[in-house]
């Protein structure tokens, strides 16, 4: 382990092992996203109007709760995924780096939770509900 | 980690002439951000007002819209209204939905090792950009022609 450059420091070292899974999950949670935003995009444009009733009654049907169920967690995984190459290419102190990627957990493991339990509360309430 | 700061490093951005190609990569980067941020928050506020019931989900419509003129027959002339800073934020989350949709998928093809040559490269970054313009402009003339 000379002075050199960085590529001469690492090369031979063989890969971290975990970047392909990275790259992977990218792809995957991308396609996913690519269909599940344009069916949701689609669904807001073809209800009449976005008031409560409606809106409530549309996710209340499971052919709507749970591509919305499935497009929270692909598109909060993918999130999580592509900020932490952002933080790891522009914040480069290691404190701050660390302390970004935990808040960068933080944020979408909370948000996507909440989301999740307000479509699962609107998805099971009792037929009726929106009044 | 340590690194000998007398060695030189490949050169980067401020060496490059700029190009519709280095547009688009910054773009994607700072699109997703912004969706992951901008659009994530709004997201978990509409749905959490939506579930908290119908008073909820009124303050959240209230803030986004403002009522139309009423007219002289005492009704209101069409739908509620975006209110500015929403419209901005939301059309500027649908071009940023657009443009790092087709640009991810421009990203596709390179993933396959296609789409390199120098003219393709260009032609398609500048494809991401026009593309997203027109699909956000179609986007919203959807939602204003339906009133």
């Amino acid at each position: 382990m000379g002075s050199g450059t960085g590529i001469g420091r690492v090369r031979g070292l063989g890969s971290a092992k975990s970047g392909v899974h990275h790259w992977w999950l990218q792809r995957v949670t991308a396609v996913g996203n690519l269909l599940l935003v344009l069916w949701f995009l689609v669904s807001l444009l073809r209800l009449p109007n976005l008031g409560y009733k409606l809106v409530f009654a549309w996710l209340h049907s499971p052919l709507a709760s749970v591509p919305m169920l499935l497009l929270v967690v692909s598109t909060f995984w993918h999130f999580r995924l592509g900020l932490q190459v952002f933080i790891e290419d522009y914040v480069h102190e290691e404190g701050s780096k660390v302390a970004a990627l935990i808040a960068l957990n933080f944020y979408v493991i909370a948000g996507a939770a909440l989301a999740i339990f307000s479509i699962l509360r609107i998805a099971f309430a009792p037929l009726g509900v929106a009044g | 980690m340590s690194r000998n700061r007398a060695r030189p490093l490949s050169p980067h951005l401020t060496i490059w002439r700029w190009g519709p190609h280095m547009l688009v990569s910054i773009l994607h980067r700072a699109t997703g951000t912004a969706m992951a941020i901008g659009g994530g928050v709004i997201l978990i506020w509409w749905l959490v007002a939506l579930a908290s019931g119908p008073d909820s989900y009124a303050r959240f419509i209230d803030l986004m819209t403002h009522n139309p003129p009423i007219g002289p027959d005492g009704m209101p002339m069409g739908p509620a209204r975006l209110n500015w800073l929403p419209a901005l934020v939301l059309v500027g989350l649908s071009w940023s939905f657009f443009q790092h949709m087709l640009s991810g998928l421009r990203h596709f093809v390179m993933d396959i090792g296609a789409g390199y040559e120098l003219k393709t490269n260009k032609s398609a970054a500048i494809a991401t950009i026009l593309g997203s313009l027109i699909l956000t402009v179609l986007f919203w003339a959807v939602i204003l022609a339906r009133g």
